[in-house]
């Protein structure tokens, strides 16, 4: 599998785990406070990230390659690592699984519960919650995108794998008509997580002077390493957990 | 001045996340495979290896809280 076909999978995978989160809040906030001030907000989030998209990307392109790689690899490994860290500890168990259900009954309640001008030609609660949603969820994305697309020189590419990713969420969001509970994020999350980290070794590296063993294919083989580590470490705190508290052992 | 330290505070939050340690752990092994490459060893083993100690490092201080 080319780094190209990894880049467009990590890209899309990123991207539709905070789609369907942002999904869980615009539909929430459209659902009880009526969607015309919501989809402004939503429109509204998605121009200011596309031209975050538009003006970081080729901005970068001017910057000089190792030193790109330098600073874009430490950005992955930062971004990377924070998934990684939050997606072992959610599947050892010592944290919660993400719940879209109980995120979207949560959201729900404080948008009924949140007062109303009905006067307003805007509902700006409506409007500034699905705005942040939409900004906040995605602004990662933004990032990985922009990181990934212009240190492999495929910016076209890593917009076009967030973009599809997010049409895909929003399209099975509508049939669906509610959180897209059946989605494996906390799975996705978890192998976005490996891939960011993996990338970021590789390109940090890169960056740093280092001439990998088997150039580009290299990257392969950083990924793998990351994975089994990241196994390895799951399955040694997961049973640590069940040591600690052998009723865990039933959940 | 409290809307300057809330940019502040969501781009650290962004960046850095729960754990500080590791985004100066990151910063600090990038520093040292610079460091030896300048002397010519190619230390392609160092980030990789790093980047395991330190996730497990940030694992272990997550879970004895």
């Amino acid at each position: 599998m080319s780094s190209t076909v990894i880049l467009f999978l990590a890209v899309f995978a990123a991207s539709a785990v905070e789609a369907v989160e942002a999904l869980t809040i615009v539909l929430a906030v459209g659902v009880v406070r009526g969607w015309r001030s919501t989809l402004v907000g939503v429109g509204a989030a998605s121009l200011v990230l596309a031209a975050v998209v538009v003006a970081f990307g080729p901005a970068l392109s001017h910057i000089p390659i190792s030193t790109l790689r330098l600073v874009v690899g430490a950005l992955l490994l930062a971004f990377g690592l924070q998934w990684l860290r939050k997606a072992i500890l959610r599947a050892s168990g010592y944290v919660a699984l993400h719940d879209e259900a109980a995120a979207f009954e949560r959201e729900r309640d404080e948008a009924r519960s949140a007062g109303r001008d009905d006067a307003a030609p805007m509902d700006w609660y409506s409007f500034t919650i699905a705005f942040k949603g939409v900004l906040l969820e995605g602004l990662e994305v933004a990032f990985i995108v922009v990181t990934f697309g212009s240190t492999q020189g495929h910016l076209g590419l890593a917009a076009a794998a967030a973009a599809t990713a997010a049409v895909l969420v929003v399209v099975v969001g509508l049939i669906v008509r509610g959180p897209l509970q059946r989605v494996p994020e906390n799975a996705l999350k978890y192998a976005v997580g490996v891939l960011l980290t993996g990338f970021g070794t590789f390109w940090g590296a890169e960056g740093a002077g280092v001439e990998w063993p088997g150039s580009d294919a290299a990257v392969l083989g950083v990924i793998g390493f990351v994975a089994l580590a990241s196994f390895g470490l799951t399955w040694q705190l997961r049973r640590r957990r069940l040591t600690l508290e052998p009723s865990a052992r039933s959940a | 001045m409290s809307a300057l330290r809330s940019f502040g505070r969501f781009w650290w939050d962004f960046v850095v996340g729960d754990d500080w340690l590791v985004a100066a752990g990151i910063v600090a092994a990038l520093a040292l495979t610079k460091l030896l490459t300048a002397d010519d060893v190619n230390a392609w083993w160092l980030l990789p290896l790093a980047v395991v100690l330190l996730l497990a490092a940030s694992l272990r201080r997550a879970t004895r809280r």
